[in-house]
């Protein structure tokens, strides 16, 4: 079959099983987007058009993570592409199967500062797992089978194809290759070396203070049930890190919720205590483990990760296992069973209990106006468990993180490792996409959606009806938190004024808007919220005197919690 | 190559394929990570659509260990390690050109051209072009010597190298 490269790309995506589109179009992409409309009757692919590059990539991002295969946004050449960048960023840093299509100028015109030219290829090189441009039509159905293994595979991660505008225009014979070889790139089994299993088993079996750290690898990997069970055999506690919230459900007797800087008290003092720590898919990030040479002192550390490039990169590890979350725990789970080893109550889970105990009046304290704490408590008594919840970056993602308890694993998107303001919007958009039949809430801060803010006529135009909490107290929370807290009440620059109206802004673009001051009034504009058709954003004014507690300082380790500020 | 007392030096290999980019994602990692390069080279090798790439740089072995497990994601990169410098043939080349006018002068320099192994391979009236292959303490060793003679334009590749013994290193 003679087709064009444009038609091929789609062809290619239709292989591939893509069902929407992110992304805007513009001159080096017309021909992909006439490709898209002559093909838009039956190929099944649903193209939303976005109002900014950053948005589209963020909702293939939260497409991506709600529905577990690769979401796929695409820009033009030049400004489109490299407003793609921070969504691919944080799609890299968080391990999101994301797929970038852009286009390019052709080839003749490439390198001479042609009109929309930018070095995609070169810019997104170091923030995605792979970039490639495409140099004939010919290539291109091989270059998107690559995309999306290499996106979807061993630790997930985007990545872009860049395709100049004459190569879409070019004629080729369309020939789906399955199979694709990439220099010394191969898909891992995940499972887990006997050996290291063993030795795992031998620092398990001898331990007195068990904790276990889980990341967003148990989530990627959907190992949340083997997670839960090696918990209940060890009766070992377990704390997760941000983008391991909710690999345990957060109601469990043994879930201590996040560790680290705005961790919780007792996640941060039982990593302190524990005398072996078992990290599964997650890294050791610097806001995740504190003083870096202070933590796990007492503790022997077995490391789980898929990514071997992890296994001693930040922390060492007594007993490295690379493999995937799911298979590794799967096999520890069958041999602890099989060697009886179930145990019971010890002075371990007492303490675990009365640290837990000890702390519950201080997450409890209220300062004047509404408290964020008890905010996400009311969210989550009325939305259900499998309701998604995506978050801004700032305080609220850390209030959410601290209070809202996430009971389904996948359900809580957050930009974890970029911490991109501007994320929890749209990525709330592309959940909703990924997951029309299931309620979807953006807790965001005014700072953080006002960036990504103009999407809301997407979400009005393309009728996705999602739940933004704007958490409203005018200022940049977080870094006004850290001069208050460090520089001695020097606040500067982070005054955000009384602009704009969100409720009148919603309005503006068509979408619902309501305030909520009281606590009635929010849980009245939550339910109200699981009926609404149009996109509705929840206005609710809170003090800048609310801060993230606790916290650990900067530079200290984590049984150095500050509770009040 | 500056000898000093700096950290251990490390010769990474890399076998990649050959495509477009590859050296520029295998060096923008190794800046990522604070690496300073002290030689690269790349070139062909006995399998067709593969280059070597072989790069010294210095460094805590510990980081060194992680930057290859970094590069070793690079899709194009098919295999990578470190060389062992005991059990490592390594050799680089340079050329100079030497100021050579009296004659006295030029007598000397090919004294030492002889004792060093090294070889001319242009002469002008009054300067010497030469070649001089060898480990790189051997070529500082003799450039340092050269100085004395006004040595007015420099040239050297970087180190490449090989593992001693029958086998492929990296098989």
């Amino acid at each position: 079959m003679r087709l064009s490269g444009a038609r091929a790309v789609v062809e290619s995506l239709k292989k591939e099983k893509v069902e929407v589109i992110f992304g805007i179009p513009g001159g080096s992409t017309i021909p992909l987007y006439d490709a898209l409309y002559e093909t838009s009757k039956d190929s099944g692919i649903r193209h939303i058009l976005a109002r900014h590059e950053q948005c589209a990539a963020h909702m293939a991002d939260g497409y991506a993570r709600a529905k577990g295969v690769p979401g796929v946004c695409t820009a033009t050449s030049g400004p489109g592409a490299t407003n793609l960048i921070t969504g691919l960023a944080v799609a890299y840093m968080d391990s999101s199967a994301v797929v970038a299509i852009t286009g390019q100028v052709p080839r003749q015109m490439i390198g001479k500062d042609a009109f929309q030219e930018a070095d995609i290829v070169g810019i997104a090189t170091p923030i995605t797992k792979y970039a490639i441009q495409v140099n004939s039509a010919s290539a291109i159905s091989e270059t998107i089978r690559t995309a999306f293994l290499l996106a979807s595979t061993n630790r997930h991660g985007p990545v872009v194809v860049d395709i100049p505008k004459d190569v879409m225009y070019e004629e080729v014979d369309m020939d789906y290759a399955e199979n694709v070889k990439i220099g010394g790139y191969s898909v891992r089994s995940g499972e887990p070396h006997p050996y290291s299993i063993k030795r795992a088993l031998g620092l398990m079996i001898g331990s007195e203070r068990p904790l276990i750290i889980s990341g967003g690898g148990v989530i990627a990997s959907k190992a949340s049930e083997e997670l839960i069970r090696l918990a209940e055999l060890m009766m070992a506690p377990v704390a997760t890190t941000l983008m391991g919230k909710g690999s345990i459900p957060e109601n469990h007797p043994l879930s201590l919720g996040m560790v680290g800087m705005h961790g919780k008290g007792e996640a941060n003092i039982a990593a302190e205590e524990a005398d072996l720590i078992i990290a599964v898919g997650m890294r050791f990030n610097d806001r995740t483990i504190g003083k870096m040479d202070r933590f796990g002192m007492n503790a022997k550390i077995i490391h789980i990760d898929i990514d071997p490039a992890e296994i001693g990169k930040n922390i060492r590890a007594d007993v490295p296992i690379v493999a995937d979350a799911k298979k590794a725990l799967s096999t520890i789970t069958a041999r602890l069973s099989e060697m009886g080893s179930k145990r019971g109550e010890s002075e371990w889970t007492k303490r675990i209990r009365s640290l837990k105990e000890s702390f519950v009046e201080n997450y409890k304290r209220e300062n004047k106006g509404m408290s964020p704490g008890r905010l996400m408590k009311i969210l989550r008594d009325v939305i259900p468990k499998s309701a998604i919840v995506t978050t801004g970056v700032g305080q609220n993602q850390m209030w959410a993180a601290l209070h809202f308890e996430v009971l389904e694993a996948g359900t809580f998107i957050t930009s974890g490792g970029l911490g991109a303001m501007g994320f929890g919007f749209p990525a709330s958009l592309g959940a909703k996409v990924a997951c029309p039949g299931r309620h979807v809430f953006n807790i965001d801060g005014d700072g953080s959606f006002i960036m990504t803010e103009q999407d809301l006529a997407t979400a009005v135009s393309e009728s996705i009806p999602t739940v933004t909490i704007v958490m409203d107290n005018r200022v940049l929370g977080m870094v006004r938190q850290w001069q208050c807290m460090f520089c001695e009440e020097r606040y500067s620059s982070i005054d955000l004024g009384k602009v704009p109206d969100f409720v009148k802004l919603a309005e503006a673009y068509g979408a619902e808007g309501v305030r909520a001051e009281t606590y009635s009034e929010f849980e009245k504009a939550v339910r109200k919220g699981l009926k609404t058709e149009l996109p509705l954003i929840i206005d609710v004014p809170i003090s800048m005197d609310e801060k993230v507690l606790p916290m650990v300082p900067p530079g200290k380790s984590l049984k150095e919690v500050v509770w009040f500020g | 190559m500056a000898e000093g007392t700096r950290a251990e030096l490390s010769i990474i290999y890399a076998l990649v394929e050959d495509r477009p980019g590859v050296l520029f994602k295998v060096t923008s990692l190794i800046r990522r990570r604070g690496f300073n390069i002290e030689t690269i080279t790349v070139g062909s090798t006995e399998k067709e659509h593969v280059s070597r790439i072989t790069i010294t740089t210095r460094g805590d072995a510990r980081i060194v260990e992680q930057l290859i497990k970094q590069l070793d994601k690079i899709p194009e990169v098919m295999k990578i390690g470190e060389l062992n410098l005991n059990d490592t043939v390594f050799r680089e080349l340079a050329i100079l050109k030497v100021s050579a006018q009296d004659s006295a002068k030029r007598q000397d320099i090919y004294n030492y051209i002889s004792i060093f192994r090294a070889k001319v391979v242009d002469v002008s009236k009054d300067s010497l072009i030469i070649e001089i292959v060898g480990n790189p303490k051997k070529i500082t060793a003799f450039l340092d010597l050269m100085k004395g003679y006004g040595i007015i334009e420099l040239a050297r590749t970087g180190i490449v190298a090989l593992p001693r013994g029958g086998k492929a290193g990296h098989d």
